[in-house]
């Protein structure tokens, strides 16, 4: 019994690089532990696999300017540019940078929102991937009551 | 498992906005309870969203998402009646999936 599950376990997995299974049958995806861990700028656009980033118009990162409650800062991001493939938000004086990466399928408009804890006043960056290149957009949030307080 | 999470969708034309309230606690692992102590990390790490076997959206998040998750997506090409499904799985391995009718 033992040894067929592993078989079946095989074969899904083999099912699942070549891909035959329908999305959200295996493991989506798996979680970047070590971008999520990554308490350095630099290191994580290495990562990240950005090369050097470059600052564009066409991402927009929208929030507000001063947070009262750094455990709740609402954000959205909009990206203007085609075929854009992923969305991440860093949050450049938090422990760890990185809140989340965002994946785009076509048919998927590259226009998210959603509310990230910031522990102090620091830049916060969208970083958008599209046709291979990253593209990003930076805005200073001021924090009047940190987010990661005890 | 936590509770249900709230869906509300919005169709515009074919595009539709979705938005989700989630429960969790988001911990980072960084706080600490009165008597000092911390208080372990436990967040959801992967969410993901479908409309008709199609992946619409899916994220790896980390413990800055706030408590209580927001999120709010739009995609095309959807329909009156159809259904949105939205699951998480979360640091500890648990998870959870609801789904919201298109309105």
């Amino acid at each position: 019994m033992q040894h067929r599950r592993r078989d079946f376990l095989k074969l899904l997995s083999l099912m699942a690089a070549a891909g035959l299974l329908p999305a959200g049958a295996a493991r989506a995806e798996e979680w970047n532990k070590a971008a999520f861990g990554s308490k350095k700028l630099d290191e994580l656009m290495k990562l990240l696999g950005a090369g050097a980033p470059q600052q564009s118009d066409l991402v927009a990162l929208i929030g507000p300017e001063i947070a009262e409650n750094g455990a709740v800062v609402p954000l959205e991001v909009e990206s203007k540019l085609l075929d854009t493939e992923s969305i991440a938000i860093l949050i450049e004086k938090n422990p760890n940078i990185l809140a989340g990466i965002f994946t785009i399928p076509s048919g998927t408009l590259p226009d998210i929102q959603t509310r990230v804890k910031m522990a102090e006043t620091c830049n916060v960056y969208a970083l958008a991937t599209a046709g291979g290149k990253r593209y990003f957009a930076v805005k200073e949030i001021k924090v009047t009551l940190g987010g990661c307080g005890g | 498992m936590g509770n249900p999470m709230k869906i509300r969708t919005k169709l515009d034309g074919d595009v539709v906005q979705v938005r989700v309230l989630m429960s969790h606690p988001m911990e980072t692992g960084q706080r600490k309870t009165p008597e000092g102590e911390l208080i372990p990390q436990h967040f959801i790490q992967l969410v993901s969203a479908s409309y008709k076997d199609r992946t619409v959206l899916s994220a790896q998040w980390g413990a800055a998402i706030s408590r209580n998750p927001y999120l709010s997506f739009k995609f095309q090409g959807a329909a009156k009646g159809e259904k949105v499904k939205i699951s998480w799985v979360d640091s500890k391995g648990d998870s959870r999936t609801d789904e919201a009718t298109i309105e």
